[in-house]
């Protein structure tokens, strides 16, 4: 086990930031940190980087204890949201800038050093740019330098504080491949920050999800999707509709139909269920939730329906372009019937 | 990235603003500055010259050279502190602190001149005991020291405060997390990022030191070619209806301003370039 984080609870007066944490992480395992903005992301890195201490718990790395190490000597590399990129310095400089302040003895040559910025530019595929300033670079060219600059110092692990937080989807989706790829190539033990689902489900080897400072789910990103063990799970991994059913034995009975549940902790009774988009299907007569097509939006590769009930409800559905929505217009009335809905 | 040049104004209020402005600035600054040379140079250059070269006037010289030397680093020295404790920590009373550096800004210097006689002269707080050590402070080098330190407390550490704000922590804990040692975090990180910022402080504090006249003039006791300031030297000299003497050293006051003015807008223009791509960045 190469990161063992045990019960690090850590409050800013009397705000528990975060709450009994505890989790794990394989060597050269890549793992996003998921959560919504004020859950705890940006803090439980800076207590990983030495940044600040937690109150209580404790973090270990390769058995050795990190709590009793200074940021200086953890030797992690970090990647932050700003950037951070010394401003006065070139990207080669920036680069180089970890190796330099080693002290005398463990320091390269100056030869070895050019050596191993010209191999991390070639990284980064920004051969030709080592002369520039980070202000005459693109964002998207900024954040890789910052990568080169935590790679620079052969870093025992790699934490990235959304590190494409600013940047258009575009770019993001491009250099969260790079990204990827980078990191299979060094096998370094990386934590990804994120408040976008799609970017750690895509990404990370492993998801830690975050809801108030509390650790609410770990898991692979398939196994969370499929089986997420509460409804802020459920509702964070994409679009949720809530309907009311009574719940037994695995199935969710609704008025003159039913549909198989899935659930956490066995549950019964009268229950609200959820159901995600493209689990649901429409005919035009009942059994189902009456429902008036409010909204008829072509979603790549889908059609997505907002549908609206009579008393105000709104559900939004997904559905193949060759389906029984594809003939449906504005103002129709159809019945949504969920195919399968989940129980928390 | 240039800001492009504002247009001629073609309203009719708008040119008498401006036509304003140009008078009114001919009118305080550059005719005063004309009547100097004028009254300097009355009786010709030989009289300029040997008024200059008279040994008070270059003990005067040396002595607000000294009194410059010595009180801007230190107060450079402070101003880099100040900032650095102001922009990276949180503690009690900070705002208060700030509103207290401010204070040399908004007090008359004479005030500023009048605390140290009332710690430090014959009948101030310490005075017995200075006396008893035979420790001169007041009436000498310094008692002027501690007058334009006082003085021109705030110049660096004001210039430095706004721009650490901006500049935010963010480059000193990267450089922490690639293993930088506190005196490199400082010097390859922190320092080169304000070193115009600093220089533009150290440059109005000097021109300050140079010129201070209220606090020092409480301090000095005017003895004459041993705590005359240049400021000191020229209010004597006019007062005994010497007018070319005066205003000769006035010329090398004025001048040290004017050295002063180039620098800074140099660094200004410098600055800007740099603040500029700051801002880009
Ligand atoms: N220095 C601090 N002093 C007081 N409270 C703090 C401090 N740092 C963080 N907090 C609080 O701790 C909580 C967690 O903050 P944190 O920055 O870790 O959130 P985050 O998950 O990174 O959010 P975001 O996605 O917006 O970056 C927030 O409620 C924040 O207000
Ligand atoms: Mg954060």
């Amino acid at each position: 086990m190469s990161l063992v984080v045990k019960n690090i609870t850590k409050c800013f007066s009397d705000f528990a930031a975060l709450n009994d944490v505890s989790f794990q992480a394989e060597p050269g395992e890549f793992l996003a940190l998921l959560g919504p903005s004020g859950s705890g992301k940006t803090t439980l890195l800076r207590l990983l980087a030495g940044l600040d201490q937690p109150d209580t718990g404790s973090v270990e790395f390769d058995g050795a204890d990190y709590l009793k190490l200074s940021a200086r000597d953890r030797r992690i590399g970090m990647v932050f949201q700003s950037y951070a990129l010394f401003r006065h310095m070139t990207v080669a400089q920036n680069i180089a800038f970890g190796l330099n302040v080693r002290p005398a003895k463990e320091r390269p040559s100056k030869a070895e050093i050019a050596a191993t910025v010209q191999r991390l530019l070639k990284l980064i595929q920004l051969e030709d740019l080592g002369k520039r300033y980070p202000s005459q670079l693109s964002g998207g060219q900024r954040q890789r330098v910052a990568l080169a600059r935590a790679l620079a110092i052969s870093p025992r692990m790699l934490l990235l504080d959304e590190p494409f937080g600013a940047l258009d989807a575009l770019v993001r989706k491009d250099l969260r491949r790079w990204l990827r790829k980078i990191h299979d190539e060094t096998g370094v033990t990386t934590i990804f920050v994120t408040h976008d689902q799609e970017e750690a489900l895509d990404l990370a080897d492993r998801v830690v999800v975050l809801k108030d400072g509390q650790i609410e789910q770990i898991g692979k990103p398939l196994e969370l999707y499929r089986h997420p063990q509460s409804a802020f799970v459920f509702e964070f991994l994409g679009t949720s509709n809530e309907v009311p059913a009574t719940v037994s034995d695995g199935v969710a009975s609704f008025d003159g139909f039913t549909a198989p549940a899935v659930s956490p902790k066995a549950l019964s009774g009268a229950q609200t269920v959820r159901f995600r988009p493209f689990d649901a299907q429409l005919s035009p007569t009942g059994p189902g939730f009456e429902a008036k097509v409010l909204s008829l939006l072509p979603a790549g590769s889908s059609l997505r329906l907002e549908l609206q009930t009579p008393d105000g409800k709104v559900f939004e559905t997904q559905h193949a372009h060759e389906s029984e929505a594809s003939d449906l217009k504005l103002g129709d009335t159809v019945f949504v019937r969920p195919s399968k809905v989940y129980v928390f | 990235m240039k800001v492009r040049a504002p247009e001629a104004p073609k309203s009719f209020p708008a040119f008498v603003l401006l036509a304003f402005a140009v008078l009114w600035m001919a009118l305080v600054i550059l005719l005063p500055l004309v009547n100097v040379l004028a009254e300097a140079f009355k009786q010709g250059v030989a009289p300029y010259l040997s008024s200059i070269v008279q040994p008070d006037a270059l003990s005067a010289i040396r002595l607000t050279l000294l009194v410059a030397a010595i009180a801007v680093p230190l107060n450079a020295v402070f101003g880099i502190a100040a900032a650095w404790c102001f922009t990276r920590f949180d503690f009690p009373l900070k705002g208060l602190l700030l509103s207290i550096l401010d204070l040399p800004f908004t007090i008359s210097p004479v005030i500023s001149g009048i605390v140290w006689v009332l710690l430090f002269g014959a009948h101030g707080w310490f005075g017995a005991f200075l006396q008893a050590n035979d420790i001169k402070i007041i009436y000498a080098l310094p008692g002027l020291v501690i007058a334009t330190i006082l003085v021109t407390l705030p110049f660096v550490a004001r210039e430095l405060i706004p721009l650490m704000q901006d500049q935010g922590t963010d480059e000193e804990i990267a450089a922490v997390t690639l293993g930088a040692s506190g005196w490199d975090v400082f010097f390859r990180v922190t320092l080169p990022n304000i070193k115009w910022a600093l220089t533009y402080g150290v440059l109005l504090c000097t021109a300050r030191a140079m010129g201070e006249f209220g606090a020092v003039s409480v301090v000095s006791g005017h003895i004459r070619g041993l705590t005359n300031t240049l400021p000191l030297h020229i209010e004597v000299l006019y007062n005994e209806y010497d007018s070319v003497g005066a205003f000769a050293a006035a010329t090398l006051l004025a001048g040290l301003a004017l050295v002063t003015l180039v620098l800074k807008s140099l660094l200004e223009w410098r600055f800007a370039d740099e603040l500029a791509a700051h801002r880009r960045h």
